[in-house]
């Protein structure tokens, strides 16, 4: 990289696509969309509303019927299709890369390797899987032949976050689109810039039209419109707990569609006194600052055995003054800013409920720079497990770290929360390594390294965390309907 | 004529093209590539050795190619062996990167289509029009399909007894020897690239000494689109010197063959006698193709002809048993041999040709003489029986009725344009008639009855039973022998399994939970 390219200008594509075409909202409303590092607009956005989600449950409906062009295809060319749209993120990685960090506030460099990466493997493993999604024929007693399908679900919903947005639409269409679902996606308010531009390469790609359908539009009145539709079968939604909650009911309250839900966390990173010290005071830090600490799987709880304790934390706290805040656009920034206003306030009140519960504020606290939503890496010592920052996901740059003696008591203090999305480990010893990672209750537990994510690996949460599994064989499953077909015979054979 | 005749073509591929839009092609393309190629580079033969490639159609030598022999053989092992060590490029590459570089080698081939379609037609004779929609489309799916597994043949854990964590590795089996027929290089060299390189093994591959040419193009691909050196070496050479050198070689850890099942009984006997390396075998077959009464005559007719004749009689799995019930028989009969008798023979370069010319002098004479046995042994010759000119290796295509079961065409792999019509009375009698035979690759039945086509398919063995078609594959579904026609399957999932070292790994645990 030579140069980061200048700043992108208009036209955006902010409208709603619909049958592979452009469309206002019905309404005719629209929201404006804010470049967070500025907290300026950037553009206004459709707003997609009950009446839009309609239409396109409809074109999706017609994509899905049998007989249709998507239901007629091989598997074979779905995943060509799928191949098609990689390719075509990759012609355009750049530009991408500078309208998420436009959009999202994250470090240019960091969102081209890493989000844009995510993004093209992700569709190319599922466009792989697209003809390796297998029945089975099964040796049932009686005289029959039985074989199982496992057909598409049909139209599914899907509701993605702003931390993530292009990489998060990535792990929703791949699966969907390769088990041949037809779609209507919702990305976050905050965030629709490059799903929409995507919606341009999925018809450049060549999906037949009516198959992706993407509907930029906030939460309560879009995203809640598809969590109660009773012509979608299915609902995916990444996002907080809270809304996960919502969305479970309103499947329930509507037509008991499937929901798989990815949800928060408030994730352990457990550090051994044998552990190698170097690497994981850094994996620590990336682990709960990486992307302004908007992850998921942000290790906000870390433990520190107590031997090594004191020496952890002050070079956590020295590793943490080194991270360098600035503009998205420049090489040199770690850290951008939170994605809004709100999010930063919600951060610093929490931060402020650290200090007034009596954790030591070893650095940071404070919100950083005139303009947009930054907020000062901040690192918690003497922290307890009661205190608000070591039980509520705080969703920022906030590091938070405590004190264990004894293995059993670490397993224990770990587990003791509603969340269960990942964990970590670092140690030497194969026996401590073994024994945390079959006790944490967990998704996805790391040994001796953090956010090692690849579109191979399933990934999802216990408990509050949400349920279902993405990315990996394990995320087709949640995209198909099992038949079984059981057929008379004369007589069977073996 | 051609048009009404694309259909079959259609059933190998779905091939989009009419006869209008498929490129004109060069009859005269010029060969690049004639030589060893060993850690992406060309090289001579150790004793300098070349040999002629022949144009079937003509008779005429097309050029030389290095001819490999045993040293040969071991410099290209070597390389193997070097390319798979521990820490090596390719074995330190992630799997989709192995993925990555299969897709952009499906991409190169299609690419280069125009040119590989002309230099196939060239060498094998097979029509153009078949080469340019059949052959090539379907490399570069099974290169693409097999692309996408590379990251995805996983491992499982294990619920083992007592305090311990179990789990299996796929690893690579190592360096594996592969041996391809001359019926359709472009494709069997594909079949074998696929799998073994997506499961990361590395490869000594033996092209046949009919046709080199397309598959040392594709050498090139691989070379162009960034495989580490070492991972892929191809060696044109002949059987009885560079072929049983790899299966004999103490080095290879595994060998897979396509060709006749007399060359596999050799073979699995020189695995035996030299270091037991794994062995897949894919042979002949006499795949049996009943007719019941109740079949779309229209179609069936169509299908048997194209299960016979395609590709000049030259598949392994060509359907050369038509079992016919007998109140359709007569008719059946007729209308196959009106059929035999449109069909087009000529120049493959020309875009009407269905029927091309044989491989070579060899499998020439041979068919001629199986003809004759035919004629001596008493089956009624109704079509066709001579050379269809004197240039070049072209036979008439041919028809016998009245064939009985124990006559020399109706037991023996002919391989050749030569369709046997057999009658029969009942299913049970068909199935036991099917079955007598020492092969087992394919079979197919015609019928519109549910029942009758399950009890059928159940009942023969074979490994690929079509119903209702003929020579429908896809790089998703295994295909494979029972009995001398083979073991092991290639394609699909299952074709991994024969590219792949299982591994258990068991781990001491202070105390298991579930």
């Amino acid at each position: 990289i030579g140069t980061i390219p200048p700043p992108l200008s208009a036209p955006y594509l902010t409208q709603i696509f619909i049958d592979n075409e452009w469309h206002d909202s019905v309404s005719g409303k629209v929201f404006p969309v804010y470049d967070p590092a500025t907290g300026e607009q950037i553009c206004e956005v459709q707003e997609a509303d009950k009446a839009d989600v309609d239409k396109a449950v409809q074109a999706a409906r017609r994509a899905f019927a049998l007989g249709s062009p998507w239901r007629r295809m091989d598997a074979s060319e779905r995943g060509r299709l799928l191949a098609k749209l990689a390719d075509l993120v990759e012609r355009d990685s750049v530009y991408l890369a500078t309208m998420e960090s436009l959009d999202c506030g994250k470090p240019f460099l960091t969102t081209l390797f890493v989000d844009l990466q995510g993004t093209i493997k992700t569709l190319r493993y599922f466009a792989g899987y697209a003809d390796k999604i297998h029945g089975t024929t099964i040796p049932m007693d009686g005289e029959y032949l039985t074989f199982t399908r496992h057909e598409p679900i049909g139209v599914c919903g899907q509701i993605i976050p702003w931390n993530f947005p292009l990489m998060m639409a990535a792990w929703k269409l791949g699966p969907a689109l390769a088990a041949g679902n037809a779609v209507v996606l919702k990305p976050a308010e905050q965030t629709p810039l490059t799903c929409l531009y995507l919606g341009a390469l999925v018809r450049e790609a060549g999906f037949p039209p009516g198959v992706v359908n993407i509907l930029p539009g906030f939460g309560p009145t879009a995203g809640s419109a598809i969590a109660s539709h009773m012509g979608i079968d299915k609902v995916a939604f990444t996002g907080s707990t809270e809304v996960g909650k919502l969305i479970q009911e309103a499947a329930g309250r509507s037509n008991l569609k499937r929901v798989t839900l990815e949800l928060g966390g408030k994730n352990p990173n457990i550090i051994f006194a044998d552990a190698d010290m170097d690497l994981a005071v850094e994996q620590a830090h990336q682990g709960v600052f990486f992307n302004a600490g908007q992850c998921c799987t942000a290790g906000s709880r870390i433990f520190v055995e107590e031997p090594i304790y004191e020496e952890f934390v002050r070079r956590s706290v020295e590793r943490a003054k080194r991270r360098v805040l600035g503009s998205p656009s420049d090489p040199t920034t770690e850290q951008g800013p939170q994605i809004s206003q709100e999010q930063q306030a919600r951060v610093l009140e929490l931060i402020q409920s650290g200090i007034s519960e009596g954790a030591t504020l070893e650095c940071g606290g404070k919100a950083h720079g005139l303009k947009g939503f930054y907020v000062e890496p901040t690192v918690f010592s003497n922290v307890t497990d009661d205190m608000r920052i070591a039980k509520e996901e705080i969703f920022g740059p906030v590091q938070q770290i405590m004190k264990f003696k004894t293995l059993e008591e670490v397993i224990e203090r770990a587990n003791d929360t509603d969340y269960g999305l990942a964990a970590a480990v670092f140690t030497n010893d194969i026996n401590k390594a073994m024994a945390i990672s079959t006790a944490v209750q967990a998704g996805t537990v790391w040994i001796n390294c953090y956010n090692a994510l690849s579109t191979q690996c399933p990934f999802g949460g216990y408990k509050m965390s949400g349920n279902g599994r993405e990315l990996g064989e394990c995320g087709l499953k949640e995209y198909s309907e099992v038949k079984t077909i059981t057929m008379r015979l004369l007589a069977k054979n073996s | 004529m051609f048009l009404r005749n694309i259909r079959p073509v259609y059933r190998l591929a779905k091939c989009p093209y009419s006869a209008a839009s498929i490129p004109k092609p060069n009859p005269e393309p010029v060969v690049q590539f004639n030589k060893l190629f060993i850690n992406n580079q060309w090289q001579d033969a150790q004793s300098g050795k070349t040999f002629p490639t022949i144009n079937p159609s003509t008779g005429e030598v097309i050029c030389h190619v290095a001819e490999a022999d045993k040293t040969d053989v071991d410099r290209a092992v070597k390389a193997a062996r070097a390319a798979f060590r521990l820490g090596s490029p390719w074995r330190r590459m992630d799997a989709s990167d192995r993925g990555l570089l299969l897709t952009r080698l499906a991409d190169a081939i299609e690419r280069d289509a125009g040119y590989l379609a002309e230099l196939e037609t060239l060498d094998n004779g097979k029509p153009y029009a078949i080469s340019y929609c059949v052959d090539i489309p379907n490399v570069v799916k099974c290169l693409r399909y097999y692309a996408g597994w590379a990251d995805k043949w996983e491992g499982k854990t294990i619920p083992i007894d007592g305090d311990y964590f179990c789990y299996t590795r796929h690893e690579p089996i190592g360096v594996c020897g592969q041996i391809i027929p001359w019926n359709f290089p472009l494709l069997m060299q594909a079949w074998k690239l696929g799998p073994a390189l997506a499961t990361g093994n590395t490869i000594v591959m033996k092209v046949a000494e009919q046709t080199p040419l397309t598959a040392l193009y594709v050498a090139n691909l691989i070379k162009e689109v960034g495989f580490p050196e070492g991972v892929v070496n191809i060696l044109p050479g002949m059987g009885p010197s560079a072929g049983a050198a790899i299966a004999a070689h103490m080095d290879v850890d595994k060998l897979a063959f396509t060709g006749s099942t007399e060359v596999g009984h050799l073979i699995q006997q020189a695995s035996g006698s030299s270091n037991l390396k794994k062995v897949t075998l894919e042979l002949g077959g006499k795949s049996p193709n009943i007719i019941l009464s109740d079949a779309n005559m229209e179609e069936a007719v169509e299908q048997a002809h194209f299960a016979l004749f395609f590709n000049q009689g030259q598949c392994c799995c060509a359907g050369s048993r038509t079992y016919v019930q007998a109140d359709i028989y007569d008719e059946f009969v007729e209308r196959s041999v009106e059929r035999t008798k449109n069909r087009v023979t000529g120049d493959p370069f020309d875009l009407k040709t269905e029927h091309g010319p044989q491989i070579d002098d060899e499998q020439f004479k041979k068919i001629l003489n199986y003809i004759d046995i035919g004629k001596k042994e008493g089956a009624k010759m109704l079509c066709g029986g001579k050379a269809a000119s004197d240039k070049g290796y072209f036979i008439q295509p041919t028809v016998f009725g009245d064939v009985h079961d124990q006559m020399t065409i109706a037991r023996e792999e002919i391989f050749g344009p030569v369709m046997q019509i057999m009658k029969f009375k009942t299913l049970e009698e068909v199935l036991e008639r099917a079955n007598d035979t020492k092969y087992g690759l394919a079979a197919a039945v015609f019928t519109k009855d549910i029942d009758k086509a399950h009890y059928l398919s159940s009942g023969l063995r074979a490994g690929t039973v079509w119903i209702n078609c003929y020579d429908v594959f896809g790089a998703q579904a295994p295909f494979g022998g029972f009995k001398a026609s083979g073991n092991g399957r290639e394609l699909g999932e299952y074709g991994l399994d024969n590219y792949t070292e299982v591994k258990t790994v068991t781990i001491k645990v202070p105390q298991k939970n579930s």
